[in-house]
């Protein structure tokens, strides 16, 4: 279309560079311009948080954003979390605890958990129900998520403190 | 859900963000947070030929708590505002409202101005500054003016702002005494079936001054002075009580919507205000 | 040298049966790497999108798509004119009606396809959606299946005869214009005698409303012709890919081994992706036309409005006992809201699945049910959501109407319920209504459930909760919700079970390496289920090879053996068998081969775990691994090399899992808002072959019923309009919202079943609904409530407290 627009953004590391029209939807410019398909979409209206993604170190839902909005911005999706190498602990975690069945919520469950962790490492089991409000699952129910998420707490605590 | 194409700007100065106004009229929208207005232009019920990006512009961001003045600049986030010691001291009343509102995500992207901009009724902020008696900041080609919060909404989505005016921070008093933002939901997520803002100040075990407004329960945030002043002077005892929620019955005027019928509304206000003048009373 | 291993370690070695294995599907679902159909990007994709419908009945007076057609990037626009010289533009439902695949002259419900726009990308698509005029006539809307059988209005004017008449329809006479079958069962006359004689009948009429699976992602597909090769290959979101190859191939005329359906990752189904929907269809044909793939994918609004909604059952219920609590006799007359086509996904002979089901857990000697489907201008479907066919309807129904009949007696509903139960020893138990129960043992389960949250303190706490109500000393009232629920699942015996004529058998097909490693394929497909872990642990017992040594692949129609897919709690049941027998024939093959090596006759070994072992001679053996290598590298008399097998499982009966569930709410009066304080739920699903997963299974069925139970739903305005469209209006909890739950169980294995499982996926939706409601129900029965409909949300509980005078 006509009023394309030069955009760099910064996803998982990489530097990107494209043009694209502003109205492109920022889940569309992860998955289908830059086969990022880890985030998903889920209701687009923004009430599903399957989307979401860490920009500009808040967690977003990418479906409710405009690439060109994101002009500049620096963004974390599941795979920058981690790699099959060296998974993050909340990967490790929602395997261990069975915090997953279908999947597709599944990485912008572990990408708003990252951000929750960050922002308040040692949550009560109420702070990760409000903390997860905005990511709705259709499969587990929750129970096994927020064991998951946090069982990882203490895990990544424990580490830090190991490390001190 | 696909937006129509639109122009895009991302001014750095108020000054950018006029000219774009001027030109364009109300075929220009500013774009803050996005989460109200976005979604409508994916479902293609709001058409913005020309969208002016506010995040780059320099003085619209901020809190500041300054002796008993608090400002808040129009792009701060309600996890900025949930997220600030100063304010939650001056004014707790705010993060009180804001961790009420949408979900953890959206809070990060919600901002003040676009909550009480936009002039939806569903929005919590508008009741939330009428109560707080806040006075909203706009800047147009004349130059700046303020508006009175209780003057700025006129009915849904329609408020006192020109269309070539842009909202930049709301400012009030850091409120005294106690206080209460209470709000019946169906869900993380929804609008308010009923909210209500209350501030109380005691003294000598009498209530000295109130404020009340309730959101979502008439095309405008209502802020019901009758009921607040049928607290003032009493010590809160259940005629008095009675007396507030009566004439805040009297002030709002609810529809029908999937969160129920108007009788319903009417009786889920008259419980949330309530408690939350029971709420702020003990706080007092 | 390696420690000898004592024959317990062996077993546990080899995460077999019973075992919490951890999934091996979530490496890729952790990662981000899971492959769902929209991630399906094939060179050269276009993108299609439909025109839709704003009016939930109208004329279509034009379609013009020159301006769509003008823009840039819009190869095609469809309308039912371009489809109906292929005879494309109806499809055959699953309930042996017809469907439009684009309006036909009319549409019948909002949101209904009138074309489709095929473009470059799916923005062009969108564009190209908003230049497509129609215009439209507006007819009046039926949105009332009462008023519908009584309407001047036709919906269905392709369904008259010559003259207006009313030629039978796919389940024999019609009785109205708008009325689409009857479908009766038991004995009518008998229960109506029972009925009058009865010293107590409680009668009600008991409303599901109708709701939607919404799994988190939609429906879509991409297709792709080709166009050298003349082979179709179609991806997309199938709960069952060999029956929609067939589908595609009976409407599209390509031949069946020129067509290739794969489901890859599906994100949810939950019935939803059972049926075959307009966009596939479309982006076939579109595929076929412009000789590139084609990319379908709806979005949260389409999915909500148009593909497969759930219930919208009226069932008008009579139940009688004798006074002291003995029931004699069940009738219920439903009324079944199909909206605008009839495509319920059921098997054939069941118009009304398994409606019949609605004996419950009791044992009722006389019992008669009719359920008269009729058309409305809403969207088509009639899927089970989270169950098999219809079975949370008839759940729903039985555990309302044994409330309601509690109230009539003046009786404890727990008693009236222990008083009631089908006796462990009547099973095998033939039903009044037609089915034969595989196997119960309810009064265990129940005992176990009311003594876990002391049932009786219970009572009294609640006893206590009305009289400081009435004292002014608390505004929230406390419901005890109990539900004893029996599934039928594992759908099902080909004798009586077919969907298009395709027999419900299931399969499954293994093939064993020679380094001892193997692939098993079937013809399932998980949705989120952990088919790869569960259906690899009944192998690794089966078979003796360690589970992470068993690949299990399903979803590749070129690949995987001929199945019906999975829904209804079917796979395991029925695909589970079939593994466990098709292992079986493997063991069978493997005797033999480890007799001719350990120089015995073949009756002279026996399995032992990983093993086939001398009798008598323990430290004489062959390790599986050992006889697989053997199998593709010895000259065996008598035996063809290779080591593979397959079975294709008719299974004799269905199988009934149970289970016993209790729930503890408060309710706040005022403001309608209920908390649940406690929830214990015991099922019982035979053999449990993952308890990690089954407890997944229970904690998101029991999510999906809360959500049913406390306010999802499908809401029209009077204009056929949809007014639950998107997330803000159509309730999926969030974590905030749901409480966590108590799990336990009992073993009642299924005697049928090559491994005694029964399928657990559905059973806590199916009792988590009634569970709910009766919670929501019984906070109010001291105040002389019968009964209030579903969904119990804030406005209608308080309108139900309202009603009994509870706001003073």
């Amino acid at each position: 279309m006509s009023n394309k627009k030069h955009i760099k953004m910064t996803v998982n590391g990489e530097e990107q560079e494209f043009l694209a029209e502003p109205r492109e939807l920022l889940i569309h410019t992860l998955r289908e311009r830059l086969n990022i398909t880890g985030p998903h979409i889920g209701c687009e209206t923004s009430h599903c948080g399957a989307c979401t993604v860490t920009l500009n170190g808040k967690s977003v839902k990418s479906c409710t954003v405009f690439v060109a909005q994101a002009d500049g911005a620096d963004i974390t999706t599941i795979e920058g979390l981690g790699n099959p190498d060296s998974l993050h602990v909340l990967q490790e975690s929602f395997k261990e605890h069975h915090g997953l069945q279908c999947g597709f919520c599944t990485p912008g469950m572990i990408t708003r958990a990252s951000k929750l962790l960050e922002e308040n490492p040692n949550p009560t089991e109420e702070d990760v129900r409000f903390g997860m409000a905005g990511n709705i699952c259709r499969c587990t129910g929750y129970q096994n998520i927020v064991k998951s998420i946090l069982a990882a707490a203490s895990e990544m605590n424990a580490a830090k403190e190991a490390a001190e | 859900m696909i937006p129509a194409a639109f122009e895009y700007y991302r001014p750095k100065d108020m000054a950018g963000v006029l000219s774009v106004l001027q030109e364009h009229g109300d075929d220009a929208r500013v774009l803050a947070g996005g989460h109200s207005l976005i979604p409508m232009m994916k479902l293609r019920m709001a058409e913005v030929p020309h969208l002016i990006d506010l995040q780059d512009v320099e003085g619209l961001g901020g809190i500041s708590v300054d002796g008993d003045t608090v400002r808040i600049g129009a792009m701060t986030t309600q996890h900025d505002i949930i997220d600030n010691a100063a304010l939650a001291a001056a004014a707790p009343i705010m993060r009180e409202a804001s961790l009420q509102i949408a979900d953890p995500q959206v809070r990060y992207m919600g901002t003040v101005g676009g909550n009480v901009a936009n002039g939806d009724p569903g929005n919590d902020m508008p009741g939330l500054m009428q109560c707080l008696d806040a006075t909203f900041t706009l800047v147009g080609p004349d130059g700046e003016r303020t508006v009175e919060a209780r003057d700025f909404y006129e009915a849904a989505y329609m408020t006192d702002r020109e269309d070539d005016e842009i909202l930049t921070a709301v400012s009030f008093k850091a409120p005294k005494g106690g206080y209460a933002y209470e709000k019946q939901k169906r869900k993380i997520g929804d609008y308010a079936t009923a909210a209500a803002a209350v501030l109380i100040t005691k003294t000598d075990g009498k209530c000295s001054a109130a404020s009340i407004a309730m959101t979502n329960l008439s095309d405008t945030p209502i802020w019901s002075e009758a009921a607040a002043e049928a607290l003032v002077g009493t010590s809160l005892d259940d005629a008095a009580i009675a007396a507030a929620v009566a004439a805040m019955l009297g002030d709002i005027d609810p529809t029908d919507d999937n969160r129920g019928p108007v009788e319903f509304k009417r009786h889920a206000a008259s419980i949330i205000l309530r408690r939350a003048i029971e709420t702020a009373w003990s706080r007092a | 040298m390696n420690k000898e291993l004592t024959r317990e370690e062996r077993a546990d070695a080899l995460g077999g049966m019973g075992c919490k294995r951890k999934r091996v599907e979530d490496a890729r679902f952790t990662q981000g790497k899971g492959n769902y159909v929209d991630d399906i990007k094939l060179p050269g994709m276009l993108q299609g999108d439909f025109v839709r419908s704003p009016y939930a009945h109208a004329k279509i007076v034009s379609i013009d798509a020159s301006a769509a057609l003008a823009l840039d990037g819009v190869v095609a626009v469809l309308t039912a004119e371009d489809l109906a010289p292929l005879g494309l533009h109806w499809m055959p439902t699953l309930a042996g009606d017809k469907q439009m695949v684009l309006a036909d002259g009319k549409v019948l419900f909002q949101g209904q396809e009138v074309a489709f726009v095929v473009a470059k990308d799916r923005y062009i698509a969108a564009d190209a959606v908003e230049l497509v005029e129609v215009e439209y006539e507006e007819l009046p809307v039926l949105t009332d299946p009462f008023a519908a059988m009584e309407s001047d209005v036709v919906l269905r004017e392709d369904l008259l005869g010559e003259g207006g008449s009313l030629p039978d329809g796919a389940h024999g006479p019609r009785k109205h214009h708008n009325h689409i079958f009857t479908w009766e069962v038991g004995e009518k006359d008998a229960t109506e005698q029972v009925l009058q004689e009865a010293d107590v009948v409680a009668e009600e009429m008991v409303y599901y409303h109708r709701t939607h699976p919404c799994p988190l992602e939609t429906c879509g597909c991409v297709a792709s012709m080709d166009k050298v090769n003349g082979k179709l290959t179609l991806h997309g979101t199938f709960q069952a890919p060999h029956a929609i190859r067939t589908v595609v191939s009976l409407i599209s005329g390509i031949e069946e081994h020129n067509i290739r359906v794969i489901s890859p990752d599906i994100g949810g189904g939950f019935g939803n992706k059972v049926g075959a929907y307009p966009g596939y269809v479309c982006s076939v044909v579109a595929s076929i036309v412009t000789g590139v793939p084609v990319k379908w994918v709806e979005d949260r609004m389409e999915n909500l409005m148009t593909t497969a909604f759930a219930r919208d059952y009226w069932m008008k219920g009579k139940i009688s006992a004798t006074k002291e609590g003995k029931i004699t006799g069940l009738w219920c007359h439903t009324t079944a809201d199909h909206g605008g086509f009839d495509a319920c996904a059921d098997p054939t002979k069941f118009p009304a699945g398994f409606m019949n089901i609605c004996t419950g857990s009791y044992d009722i000697p006389t019992a008669y049910l009719a359920v008269d489907g009729v058309y409305t201008n809403k969207a088509p479907g009639g899927v089970s959501y989270r169950c098999s066919f219809r079975v949370t309807e008839a759940a729903y129904f039985i555990e309302r109407m044994i409330e309601i009949l509690a109230i009539e007696l003046n009786m404890d509903a727990a008693e009236l319920r222990r008083i009631n139960f089908i006796k462990k020893e009547q099973f095998p138990y033939q039903s009044a209504l037609g089915w034969e129960y595989d196997s119960g043992d309810y009064h265990t389960a129940w005992d176990k459930a009311l003594k876990a949250v002391d049932y009786d303190g219970l009572r009294a706490e609640q006893a206590q909760r009305v009289e400081d109500y009435k004292a002014g000393k608390t505004r929230k009232l406390m419901g005890i919700g109990l539900t004893h629920f029996t599934e039928i699942v594992g759908a099902g015996p080909v004798k009586n079970c077919d969907i298009l004529g395709l027999g419900m058998f299931d399969s499954c097909e293994i093939r064993i390496h020679p380094t001892g490693s193997a692939i098993a394929r079937l013809g399932t497909i998980s949705q989120g289920q952990g088919h790869a872990t569960t259906f690899a642990q009944i192998l690794a017992t089966e078979i003796g090879l360690p589970a992470d040594s068993i690949t299990i692949e399903e979803g590749d129609t070129d690949t995987a053996p001929y199945g019906l897919g999975t829904y209804g709690s079917r796979s395991t049941p029925v695909a589970g068998a079939a593994t466990a027998m098709a292992g079986r024939k493997i063991r069978a093959k493997a005797q033999m081969i480890a007799a001719y090596l350990l120089e015995v006759h073949d009756d002279d070994v026996e399995f032992d775990v990983d093993r086939f072992v001398v009798k008598g001679a323990p430290e004489k053996f062959k390790t599986m691994k050992e006889i697989a290598f053997a199998a593709y590298n010895q000259a065996i008399p008598g035996i063809e090399p290779g080591l593979e097998a397959v079975s294709y499982y008719d299974p004799p009966n269905m199988t009934y899992p149970f289970g016993a569930y209790v729930c503890v709410m408060d309710i706040d009066v005022d403001t309608g808002v209920t908390e649940i304080r406690r929830f214990y739920a015991l099922d019982d699903c035979g053999t449990r072959i993952n308890p990690m997963i089954i407890e997944g299974q229970v904690h998101g069925g029991l999510t999906e019923a809360l959500a049913v139970a406390l306010g999802q739903e499908i809401a029209y305005d009077d204009m056929g309009n949809v007014k639950t469209g998107t997330l803000m209006d159509f309730f999926l909890p969030t974590a905030w919202e749901v409480p966590n739950y108590e799990t336990d169980h009992t073993v009642t294995p299924s005697p049928h079943h090559p491994i005694g499982a029964k399928g657990v996926g559905e059973s806590p939706h199916v009792g988590g609904v009634p569970c709910f409601s009766n919670a929501v129900n019984d906070a109010f029965r001291a105040f002389g409530l019968r009964h209030t409909h579903m969904p119990h949300d804030h406005w209608r509980i308080w309108k139900t407290a309202n009603g009994l005078g509870l706001h003073g």
